[in-house]
């Protein structure tokens, strides 16, 4: 059972990795390679002659397969990861009697780390386009990190605690908004803000797709009957 | 009767495994999402935008 444990996260994080690879080749890629276009200055918006209109269309994922088949390869190591992560938190779960994972409340658990690990860092520090000048990277990494931190514990919290406990754990979710991600003093980008919305917006979906077939396929493959 | 035993047998899993599953996560996740050294940057470049990890 235990050695379990440890297969259903590397053949969860496998498969739920391949299926966020092929919808962010379907819809992420295709904007980053576009947003790339605006970094390079292969397009301009704001151009020099006063015109805010730049071409619309992202360039097709050329011929640079190397490059692509890190992004799977790197695709499958971050879901693995995360699938070893999310079925501890299971195996604690059920370890200490909260609950009883079933491939249907799997979903769930997806859906909170889609929660924990995207949108609440996402709603301080949005997905970047290429492109996209942000603050120091020590200092954003940190906040990153301390609000999945924060925004996991406190889903738990909210999940697992008994009594008026759960309401600490709306404080932690709130706390790093309060305290802010670190930003510029400006606005300094150059793609136009119709790509950058677009690629947040396709950037969020896809995970949230990933995830949530990550937390279906951990707890099937880990409830699964040999 | 069934789904009782599943559940003793499901719940009796050690906290080793755990810790092993936590590191193992861990490790994986600060190679493809936190290190900053620029092979393993550049390599996970394209995936750090996509999954909106801080990336440069």
């Amino acid at each position: 059972m235990n050695q379990k444990l440890l297969t259903s996260a590397v053949f969860a994080g496998v498969a739920a990795g391949l299926i966020a690879a092929v919808l962010q080749f379907m819809f992420v890629i295709p904007a980053l390679l576009e947003g790339e276009l605006f970094e390079t200055g292969a397009r301009v918006h704001f151009g020099a002659d006063g015109s805010p209109e730049s071409d619309r269309g992202a360039p097709g994922l050329g011929g640079e397969w190397g490059r692509h088949l890190m992004t799977v390869g790197f695709n499958i190591v971050t879901y693995v990861g995360f699938g070893f992560l999310l079925l501890a938190a299971m195996a604690v779960a059920e370890m200490r009697g909260l609950t009883k994972i079933t491939p249907r409340q799997g979903l769930i658990w997806g859906l909170a780390g889609f929660i924990a690990i995207q949108l609440a860092p996402a709603f301080g520090l949005p997905p970047e386009l290429p492109g996209t000048p942000a603050a120091e990277i020590g200092p954003r990494q940190a906040w990153w990190l301390g609000t999945l931190v924060a925004t996991a514990l406190g889903l738990w919290l909210i999940a697992f605690a008994r009594g008026p406990i759960a309401v600490v754990g709306i404080v932690l979710i709130l706390v790093p908004h309060l305290i802010g991600a670190p930003h510029l003093d400006g606005y300094f980008g150059v793609s136009p803000p119709e790509l950058s919305a677009e690629f947040a917006t396709l950037s969020l979906g896809t995970s949230a797709a990933g995830w949530t077939a990550l937390g279906f396929l951990c707890a099937w493959f880990w409830t699964r009957e040999l | 009767m069934n789904a009782t035993t599943q559940t003793i047998a499901r719940a009796d899993i050690s906290l080793m495994p755990i810790a092993f599953a936590v590191l193992t996560g861990l490790t994986l996740l600060f190679a493809s999402g936190y290190a900053q050294a620029s092979v393993l940057h550049d390599a996970a470049h394209d995936q750090r935008h996509a999954m909106a990890f801080p990336c440069h």
